[in-house]
């Protein structure tokens, strides 16, 4: 957008602030247009672009295998479900048998990575609103899920542990004992997070009726994941549509009716429990077996179009490939979940002050090369 | 005894021999202004190094303990580096108030500190009419902040000196009247007389009920005015980046880093003042040694500013709206009440004496 | 009077949170969870699994086991391992077979994926476990991983 549009649409009262590229509380290169009149914001508009890659186009120029460990540098936070997305539709494409063994490995890998994803939120949602501790008790704990996963995958952050048939490699040995050991640890964490910001009256006030989204502005803007569960929007790909083992576990999807920032703050917090209950239901019986099928070393696929859907910790991801019947895909498409829960920031934000729009972009929990990819 | 009284003595004689006696009075007070500057330009930094190993505790960290043993020289590093930094500014500037701006924030809060009696003797100022003349210095910082943040030409900084003043003209009233429901039952304005008259029990203690609730609404409006968390809008850096000081690089800055933390001495050592007895000992155990007040002064001083240093790291921060709903429809009544109260229970003769 | 319960109940919830932070200031000392990393150097053991970077382990008798069958340099996603290879003979067999000369690995590429060292037939090319990968020159990162002088194994076969 450039600058002549923005001035001539324009009241004298109201000013206009740059917030990004390089802002706190835009968690990475998100560039917001505010149009503010003191401290009230009158209009948000999102530019972004900052970070892009372009991710589907070199998809088109890599193969199969190599398309996962792209899918890493998306979602950075959710990147073991980005991986497993990808696998699973191209292993559903060929049509292909996957043992339970993968099956519920992957299931346990990837709330392990939600819980770690929500760590962090938390952390840095508490911070956005000034609590700057919460950071470092959030990634305290993430520092053990970070554990397991380097201790199994290899890496910490961009895992790439799915490959298109199974996994990479067995898990470690120590890896069953370390996540018993972490659901123990965390079971005595998390009350403590409620009792250091979800209880805090200055929170509460800063929370309770801010930025809110009805259901049908949820459904309307393509609100996914955690977002459009707190307006009450039922959309848990786990619960709806399951893949992998989510078939063979018994969770609650969390929803809230209130549509505020602090429903959308309580609907994390209480997935982490939830998540939890499934690790511990899987973790004890985890299927002996192939930890891979074989598939070829060149991967084509069948000609024609395929789709798959998870849940990533931010909401709905969405892969969708279109194949010629080559070893690369023609087009692959990502409907990642940040780029629709940000353009609801405006519908949200406007009205409040800035402190407003800082919570409420805080707990939409945008992860910036997500939407860019 | 008494070694910094027969020092200051001993000067003062000799300056006042050799010199005419106008001249020696200059000389003098210059002399302590440039010793309390060193002083307290030292105790800034450490009260920095303190707040960011007493943030590390509470954060699970270590904090700095590389430079010097157990990192006590790291703010000096730090102050050192700031020094040596270059002074940027923004274009179209207002070159003249952006460069005074520091200068009014700092020195406001280097003139307060006069006024402490840090123990019977050490005292650079005894002014009668002294918590008046503390609550309107200390007002004039925030002067500063405005014209830091209007004249950088920002607008996060002109969101941050707008939120400024709003949060200080509204605190500052609390500030003042829960002082005032503290002059009501000590009978003077004088700080040295304050200190005198807690001989009998401290005034949280004589004051019982009224002075409690007194001090809470004075350490919540106190934090306010220093404009730390969870006040701290004016910086509030998820929203503003770093506020009013956006535009501000090297010394300039550094002015405005060591004036907060030397206003949050100001107020913790306000509070140890008037509410818990200044210099004087719990029970008189150390009366006989009268050095030993600067010691419970400083003890006192610090079990406060760690009080607030604890509210900084727990809470989140307020919002501009709450901020003035906190301030007019809870402190305000409050502390008018607690006054009628406070005014009761002196001319009912209820205090608490020993 | 919810006035004053307000007030009540605010108090209470912040003392609450106070409550939190002050019990980990005060076992400040057994909880810290700061790494002192260049002093724990000796100390810090990574995963054998850990990523670091990637070589081509030699044994005593500088041989390797890399037969050059480009299987790792068609794996990369973004073409960080290079192999410089000839047709050479044998003088075992006598045979012409193919050798490599060079098997380059540009470390400042490298997305640390794996899939190179899942794509060798002949476990030539393995993780290493150092993470202190960073150098003045941008030129040191490209690294040659069969030694000078260095042979194939005998008995690896592709
Ligand atoms: S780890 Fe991945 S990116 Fe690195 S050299 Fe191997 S295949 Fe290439
Ligand atoms: S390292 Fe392995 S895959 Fe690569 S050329 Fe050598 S033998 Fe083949």
């Amino acid at each position: 957008m450039d600058t002549t549009t923005i001035k001539s649409n324009f009241k004298s009262e109201e000013y206009f602030i740059n917030m990004g590229p390089q802002h706190p509380a835009t968690h990475g290169v998100l560039r917001l247009l505010l149009t503010i009149d003191g401290e009230i914001i009158k209009k948000v508009e999102p530019d972004l672009g900052y970070i892009h890659r372009s991710i589907e186009k070199m998809c088109e120029r890599d193969s199969y295998q190599q398309i996962v460990h792209l899918t890493d540098r998306m979602d950075y936070l959710s990147s073991h479900i980005n991986n497993e997305a990808v696998c699973l539709t191209v292993e559903n494409a060929l049509q292909l048998e996957i043992p339970e063994r993968v099956k519920v490995i992957r299931t346990i890998l990837g709330e392990l990575t939600r819980l770690a994803s929500h760590q962090l939120w938390w952390g840095v949602m508490g911070m956005d609103v000034g609590a700057l501790t919460t950071y470092f008790y959030g990634f305290r704990d993430r520092e053990l899920i970070n554990d397991i996963f380097e201790e199994t995958c290899g890496a910490r952050l961009t895992m790439n542990y799915n490959i298109p048939g199974g996994l990479m490699f067995d898990i470690h040995p120590n890896f069953v004992q370390r996540t018993k050991d972490f659901i123990t640890h965390f079971k005595t964490k998390l009350p403590e997070y409620d009792r250091l910001l979800t209880g805090n009256v200055i929170f509460q006030k800063r929370m309770k009726g801010v930025g809110i989204l009805s259901k049908e502005d949820a459904i309307s803007f393509g609100a996914s994941g955690p977002v459009g569960r707190g307006s009450g929007y039922s959309c848990d790909v786990r619960k709806h549509h399951p893949y992998s083992a989510y078939n063979q576990v018994t969770f609650n999807e969390v929803l809230k009716t209130e549509g505020d920032s602090l429903a959308r703050y309580q609907v994390r917090i209480e997935e982490m429990w939830e998540s939890m209950a499934i690790i511990e239901q899987l973790i004890d019986n985890i299927p002996e077996g192939e930890y891979k099928v074989a598939t070829n070393a060149v991967i084509k696929l069948p000609k024609g179009e395929f789709y798959q859907k998870v849940e990533t910790a931010r909401g709905e991801l969405g892969v969708y490939i279109n194949s010629t019947g080559t070893k690369n895909p023609y087009r692959l498409k990502f409907r990642s979940p940040g780029f629709s829960n940000l353009s609801l920031l405006n519908h949200i934000a406007v009205g409040g002050k800035i402190g407003d729009l800082v919570a409420s972009m805080a707990t939409l929990d945008l992860v910036i090369p997500d939407i860019d990819r | 005894m008494n070694i910094s009284l027969s020092i200051t003595k001993n000067i003062h004689n000799w300056l006042f021999s050799i010199m005419p006696e106008g001249v020696a009075s200059i000389t003098e007070m210059v002399l302590i202004a440039v010793v309390y500057l060193a002083i307290f330009a030292v105790a800034g930094l450490y009260l920095v190094l303190l707040e960011r190993r007493v943030a590390a505790w509470f954060q699970l960290r270590i904090g700095p303990n590389r430079v010097g043993y157990q990192g006590l020289l790291q703010t000096m590093a730090d102050a050192l580096k700031l020094v040596s930094k270059e002074l940027t500014g923004t274009i179209k500037a207002d070159k003249f108030l952006y460069n005074l701006a520091p200068y009014f924030v700092i020195v406001t809060s280097l003139m307060a500190l006069a006024l402490f009696p840090f123990t019977q003797e050490f005292q650079a100022f005894d002014i009668n009419i002294g918590i008046f003349f503390l609550i309107a210095i200390s007002s004039i910082g925030v002067i500063g902040i405005l014209l830091g943040g209007w004249a950088s030409n920002n607008k996060f900084a002109m969101i941050g000196a707008m939120r400024s003043g709003v949060q200080t003209i509204s605190y500052e009233l609390s500030v003042g009247l829960s002082l005032i429901t503290m002059v009501l039952i000590s009978g003077s304005l004088q700080l040295s007389e304050i200190v005198e008259v807690q001989k009998n029990g401290w005034l949280i203690v004589q004051g019982h009920v009224p002075a409690v609730i007194a001090f809470m609404i004075y350490m919540i409006a106190g934090t306010a005015e220093t404009n730390r968390a969870p006040f701290d809008l004016v910086e509030a850096e998820s929203e503003l980046g770093a506020g009013f000081h956006t535009e501000y690089s090297g010394m300039k800055f550094a002015y405005f880093f060591l004036a907060e933390f030397i206003n949050m001495f100001i107020i913790a050592a306000i509070a140890t003042t008037i509410f818990f007895g200044g210099w004087l000992s719990p029970f008189g155990i150390t009366e006989s040694i009268p050095i030993l007040g600067l010691f419970w002064f400083l003890g006192k001083t610090l079990v406060l500013i760690f009080l607030m240093m604890w509210f900084r790291w727990t809470f989140p921060r307020l919002r501009v709206d709450q901020l003035l709903t906190l301030e007019w429809k809870y402190l305000l009544p409050l502390n008018l009440l607690n006054i009628v109260l406070m005014a009761l229970i002196v001319w009912l003769n209820l205090t608490i004496q020993f | 009077m919810s006035y004053f319960g307000d007030i009540y109940r605010g108090i209470k919830t912040l003392l609450t949170g106070m409550s939190v932070t002050g019990k980990y200031f005060l076992h400040s000392r057994k909880g810290a969870i700061t790494q002192q990393y260049p002093d724990n150097r000796d100390t810090l053991k990574m995963f054998d699994r850990f990523r670091g970077e990637v070589v081509m382990p030699h044994n005593e008798n500088n041989e390797h086991r890399c037969t050059g069958c480009q299987k790792c340099e068609l794996a990369c996603p973004n073409g960080s391992i290079e192999i410089i290879w000839d047709r050479q003979i044998d003088p075992e067999s006598g045979k012409k077979k193919k050798m490599i000369d060079q098997h380059i690995y540009h470390l400042g590429m490298c997305t640390m994926c794996g899939l190179c060292i899942e794509a060798c037939p002949t476990d030539a090319i393995l993780w290493a476990q150092n993470f202190e990968n960073s150098v003045y020159n941008r030129a040191y990162l490209t690294k040659v991983l069969n030694k000078p002088g260095s042979k194939l194994m005998p008995g690896v076969e592709e």
